[in-house]
């Protein structure tokens, strides 16, 4: 089957979770010899099964209840496939490790993550702080006894946090919101999710429980062994119940340290009254209902417990007001906060983990794309982002032996010298490092074919030249991006991730679009130009590469020259003039037409000339400068020696495990079964399907050939002719074709499997027919 | 005054204590009090009040019963999800906690009887389970009901012991004015405060009866009321040159404020500012913009479409070559009502992907992020789904988002919807 052949089909398949169990079972029965990890699954809007088949038998099996979102499935994959990944692939994972010391990888892959963690921190920060600040000033509020916050005290303070579609990273916030809170603010917070609170009951429940920290007891759940019973069997599914276990924690916790005294009574005072936080991670998946109830109950309490909500919004604040009434909105004192939006987000992320030669390990210009065009088009996560870039590391380490040398410099020299004699054989592999052999004299080519320790010492100056490429790539990437990103309409982009992505896929100086940009540059007012000059100087500074040190004093240079340029101006300008008159006297003493002709021909060609005053042509020279520095770094990494190294390159494999497609898997498993299953009889030509092939698949084949109402009885005849071939029968002996009982009952079998899988359905046009679902070429 | 809460049986001074804390309520708590009857005397089973949010209905009762000292018991129907709690609460307010942990696990009415002594309760609810209660408790109790709601909508099927019905009429403009007067500020007289309120009724009683919400309103703007008596330009008798003052700013708190487009705590920060920096900041709905993935805003495109377009148009729509279907029959003239009046019909499954699959411009693999984006919007409520979540076969949908938003989102993928829509035909 073609790959593009599903597209054409318009309508869509509704595939249960029976039918994908049933083949999964057919594919373990095979056992597949498939040394990849392929995943199935669904997610026709209900129902998501997730799975993978491999050598080493099917990994983790999960179906997930319900209905799922991003989230959900993303939790799957995070768990699930990473976790097969690992187990699966430990045993290849461990010859290699003998092979090479590989504690390095994992360490740098550690630093990896640890820097994914503090940076998500950080960029949380600002609105954390602001909604830190906020609960303290309502818990402080409450404290305040004067007229006009007595009158409002029945509001309960609430946050409104806008947090963006990007549902797969709200946890993250909101684990690090609820370690703030509890750190600085207050020990009593409690986060619910729609997803467990379906009624009040539970709503009430959860929150119980998660700031009570014990079981609440329910009246259709068994009671729990508690022996203290006093205590806990008078906790009930109430707030009543909630305001006396407040009262008495407050109590006693201020009991507790009667010596020491406080440094302020407000200090002391709000020690002792800690406000009650409680988060709505997901408002939108709320029942309406059950918040407005909720909301209600709250505000009988809140004079006697100092509650606090903090909503969690994907879409708008707007939702609030089309949730809840008037009638409940007037008892909440809403504030709103806007988190960051999740391209900004991605833009850090990718210039704290992408675009800094502080990691060895890149991505290529086709994985990058991947990556980019998942965040952009389906999930909007960065956390799904980052989970691709994980992916892509541990490919890497995992499929490129080579990797051993994708670390810091030192340490990748001292491996260099390491290596063994396959993995030098490897090097010689290498696409690029042949071009690079090809290049050299033939002695040299001689010696590096044959000489190991010749090799080493040229894969030492490959990778210090590797490492050199990315000191340099970097900053003047950033320089390049500060003077086109202030141009009008964007030509290389407006974000430095377009630049790169153009400058990892081939020579960026040879793009039209450089071109014109450099164009508009030459047109740029001095001011603008100085401007973005100084900014390029103060990119380039930090950078401790020697090479980035004198292009930044020759960029001080030009800007110093500009500087001056103010006062050299006026000194310039009458020789100037003198140059253009000259001829204009000249050309009222000659008559001569021919003469006039070439004398009216030099002024123009003076004119055009003359017509650069010592800014332009200082800009001129700048422009240069930018051109040749950009001409000698930004080369893309293809053309560096032993770039496979550090480059990871194989797009179709972070795309499969990222960006699943279950109908393509599920034609392909049906049109050549030895796809998945290995077995040497169902290897066939292109286009057809052997005659051993599993029954459903010489259904499915047989089907193709129909129109659009399948006549039943001759599908069945033809289904009989096949398996009677794959049987072994003579041709010319009396039973060949017939079909037998056994025959029609394994024809039933694969058109109901056909049935659930959504290629056919059953007609009421004619009794014996069926009706085909899909069309095209598939 | 206290003339209107003669009662035998109760003491004089408390009665007057009562009548002191109910102003314009006391028609309603002296016909509580008769129906009562003395302390001794068996009083009427259940009373149901009825009446508009914030006319004082619980304020009146609890007045009474804490000032007559009467035993009673509050419940809010709700937060009582299940019976149990409502019968342990009641018991918890009468008996304390050793009454109400004699209550077994899931208790019965009988349980609840059983345990009961005699006092009277009262009851705040908006829900009909407590109406059982009456005709079993053999003593001298008063169930009394409060609702916003007429006794009509709770009267069980079945039949059951009506109770008295009394209304509690909302408060006059003249009571508003005198009840709000009363919670003054201490530092300012008592005639201040009065004219004050006299200007926020004004203002507000137009769109607003809410004597909840009309003193919330009073309470966050009487500082800026203050704010040029403080300043020293006019006396508190200039009731004219205050009200120029105070007038534009109430007006446009009735547009922030009372609309919750502005918290209470922002605006009082507001009113610290400068009147150019107030206009930076902005309400709620201000903010409807919500940023989408690239497909996800075509599927919410797709699922509009399907959700107001008929589904025998979709062939003219998304069809190069749809034949000869001309514009003439295909408009069929019983269908002159417009889609969007009607709402968003539901679709299949199938349908929003055969229509997205043609909208999108480029060439889109059917992964299991598009499915997956499918459920997210079901969970942002950008689209709601009509059949039941078991219902695995063929999901069906409806489109939840307004016209304007679709089109605000379209215009950001340049998408003419309106081109596409049969209604704009």
């Amino acid at each position: 089957m073609s790959g593009d052949g599903y597209k054409k089909i318009s309508n869509s398949m509704d595939i249960t979770w029976s039918s994908v169990k049933s083949i999964i079972k057919k594919w373990k029965v095979y056992d597949p010899h498939k040394r990849t990890i392929s995943t199935v699954e669904h997610g026709g809007g209900s129902i998501l099964v997730w799975g993978c088949v491999s050598a080493a038998g099917p990994g983790s099996f999960v179906k997930v209840e319900g209905n799922t979102n991003a989230e959900k499935y993303h939790q799957i994959l995070e768990d699930n496939l990473i976790q097969s990944a690992r187990e699966l692939r430990l045993g290849r994972r461990f010859i290699f490790q003998q092979d090479n010391d590989p504690k390095h990888t994992a360490k740098d892959a550690q630093k990896w993550f640890k820097d994914n963690k503090v940076l998500q921190d950080e960029l949380n920060r600002k609105i954390l702080d602001s909604l830190l600040d906020f609960t303290r000033k309502c818990s402080s509020a409450r404290q305040h006894s004067d007229w006009a916050s007595q009158m409002r005290a029945n509001e309960i303070p609430t946050a409104a946090l806008v947090l963006g579609v990007n549902v797969p990273d709200h946890d993250i916030t909101f684990q690090s919101l609820s370690e703030l809170l509890h750190q600085s603010v207050t020990p009593h917070v409690a986060s619910v999710e729609a997803k467990e609170c379906g009624a009040l009951k539970h709503l009430m429940k959860r929150v119980l429980e998660r700031l009570m920290d014990t079981v609440v007891d329910d009246d259709e759940e068994e009671e729990t062994e508690h022996t203290s019973t006093q205590l806990h069997k008078s906790v009930n599914c109430s707030l009543s119940a909630l305001c006396d276990w407040y009262i008495t924690k407050t109590k006693k916790s201020s009991s507790g340290t009667p010596g020491k005294k406080r440094s302020s009574p407000a200090e002391h005072e709000r020690q002792q009254q800690p406000p009650v936080v409680i988060i709505f991670k997901d408002l939108e998946a709320f029942n309406p209902r059950v918040l407005r109830d909720f909301i209600l109950i709250c505000s009988r309490y809140i004079e006697r417990l100092p509650l606090m909500f903090i909503f969690g919004i994907a879409t708008s604040p707007s939702t609030i007001q089309r949730m809840l009434p008037h009638s409940v909105s007037s008892l909440l004192c809403i504030e709103l906060f806007q988190s960051l939006s999740c391209t900004q987000h991605l833009a850090t992320v990718i210039d704290q983990l992408i675009l800094t030669p502080q990691f060895p390990f890149k991505l290529n210009a086709k994985v990058m794309q991947v990556l980019l065009s998942i965040f952009l088009y389906h999930d909007f996560s960065v956390r799904n982002f980052i989970k691709g870039l994980q992916l892509a590391l541990l490919e890497h380490f995992h499929s490129q032996p080579l990797s051993v040398l994708c670390c810091k410099k030192k340490e990748a020299l001292l491996n260099v010298m390491q290596l063994s004699h396959r993995d030098l054989e490897r090097i010689r592999q290498l696409p690029s490092f042949k071009r690079y052999v090809e290049k050299q004299e033939s002695q040299e080519q001689v010696n590096l074919i044959t000489d190991d320790s010749h090799l080493k010492e040229t894969c030492r100056k490959m990778i210090k030249g590797l490492h050199k490429y990315h000191k340099n790539y970097y900053p003047i990437l950033k320089c390049l991006h500060t003077l086109t990103s202030a141009l009008p309409r964007y030509p290389l982009g407006k974000q430095i991730r377009e630049l790169h992505l153009t400058c990892l896929e081939k020579n960026v100086w040879e793009n039209e679009d450089y071109q014109s940009a450099m164009k508009l540059l030459k047109m740029l007012a001095k001011d603008d130009l100085i401007a973005l000059l100084q900014r390029c100087g103060e990119i380039l500074k930090p950078v401790k590469s020697k090479k980035m040190k004198s292009t930044a004093f020759q960029l001080e240079e030009l800007l110093t020259k500009f500087k001056q340029l103010d006062t050299v101006v006026s000194e310039m300008a009458p020789s100037e003039e003198d140059s253009i008159t000259s001829p204009i006297k000249n050309l009222q003493k000659k008559t001569d037409l021919f003469q006039l002709q070439k004398t009216l021909l030099e002024m123009n060609e003076t004119r055009r000339s003359k017509k650069l005053s010592p800014f332009e042509i200082l800009r001129n020279e700048a422009l240069e400068f930018i051109d040749s520095l950009v001409k000698s770094h930004l080369s893309p990494p293809e053309s560096q020696t032993l770039h496979e190294v550090c480059y990871y390159s194989s797009s179709a494999t972070v795309r499969r495990h990222l960006n699943a497609t279950p109908r393509t898997s599920i034609q392909a498993a049906l049109s050549s079964p030895y796809y998945y299953l290995q077995n040497e009889n169902l290897k066939t030509e292109d286009g057809t399907v052997s005659n051993a092939a599993p029954d459903i698949c010489i259904a499915y084949k047989l089907h193709l050939e129909c129109g659009r109402l399948i006549n039943l009885y001759d599908w069945l005849e033809a289904y009989a002719t096949v398996v009677s071939a794959a049987d072994g029968n003579d041709p010319d002996s009396d039973g060949y074709g017939k079909v037998d009982e056994v025959k029609h009952a394994r024809f039933i079998r694969s058109v109901s499997e056909l049935e659930f899988l959504g290629f056919i359905k059953s007609t009421k046009q004619k009794t014996d027919h069926v009706a085909r679902l899909t069309w095209g070429g598939c | 005054m206290t003339a209107l809460l003669q009662h035998p049986g109760y003491d004089e001074e408390k009665l007057r204590r009562v009548a002191e804390q109910l102003p314009c309520r006391e028609v309603q708590a002296g016909l509580l009090l008769s129906l009562m009857g003395e302390p001794q005397q068996y009083s009427y089973p259940s009373i149901f009040i009825y009446g508009h949010r914030a006319s004082g209905k619980s304020h009146v009762l609890h007045v009474l019963l804490k000032e007559l000292e009467l035993h009673h018991a509050t419940v809010s129907c709700v937060e009582c999800v299940s019976v149990a709690l409502l019968f342990e609460q009641v018991l918890l307010s009468f008996f304390g906690c050793d009454a109400a942990s004699l209550l077994p696990r899931s208790p019965s009415l009988s349980d609840f009887v059983r345990i009961y002594r005699q006092q009277p309760v009262t009851m705040e609810t908006s829900s009909h389970q407590t109406v059982v209660l009456n005709p079993v408790v053999e003593d001298n109790v008063t169930v009394i009901l409060l609702s916003e709601i007429v006794w009509d909508k709770f009267r069980p099927n079945t039949g059951c012991f009506e109770p008295l019905l009394l209304h509690f009429p909302d408060y006059s403009k003249g009571e508003l004015q005198q009840i709000l007067s009363q919670d003054r500020h201490p530092s300012y007289s008592a005639e201040f405060y009065s004219s004050y309120i006299n200007i926020l009724l004004g203002v507000f009683y137009s769109v607003c009866r809410d004597l909840r919400e009309l003193r919330h309103l009073a309470a966050l703007n009487f500082s800026k009321f203050c704010e040029p008596l403080e300043e020293g330009k006019v006396k508190e008798t200039d009731t004219h040159k205050l009200w120029r003052n105070i007038e534009p700013h109430l007006k446009k708190a009735m547009q922030t404020v009372y609309l919750r487009e502005v918290s209470s705590l922002q605006w009082e920060q507001m009113q610290l500012m400068e009147e150019k920096e107030a206009g930076a900041l902005r309400g709620l709905s201000a903010h409807t913009h919500v940023e989408l993935p690239f497909y996800s805003k075509f599927l919410l495109i797709a699922a509009y479409l399907a959700s107001y377009n008929p589904a025998r148009t979709d062939k003219r729509f998304f069809l190069k070559h749809h034949g000869k279907i001309r514009k003439t029959n295909f408009l069929k003239k019983n269908e002159k009502t417009s889609n969007h009046l009607l709402g968003p019909k539901p679709f299949p499954l199938d349908r929003l992907l055969a229509i997205f699959y043609s909208v999108v411009d480029s060439r889109v693999a059917p992964t299991a992020s598009i499915f997956s984006q499918i459920s997210s919007l079901v969970t942002l409520q950008l689209l709601t789904q009509v059949s039941h979540d078991d219902q695995l076969d063929a999901p069906k949908y409806k489109c939840a988002v307004s016209l304007d938003f679709i089109c605000a989102i379209s215009r950001t993928v340049n998408f003419d919807i309106v081109k596409y829509l049969y209604d704009f035909l």
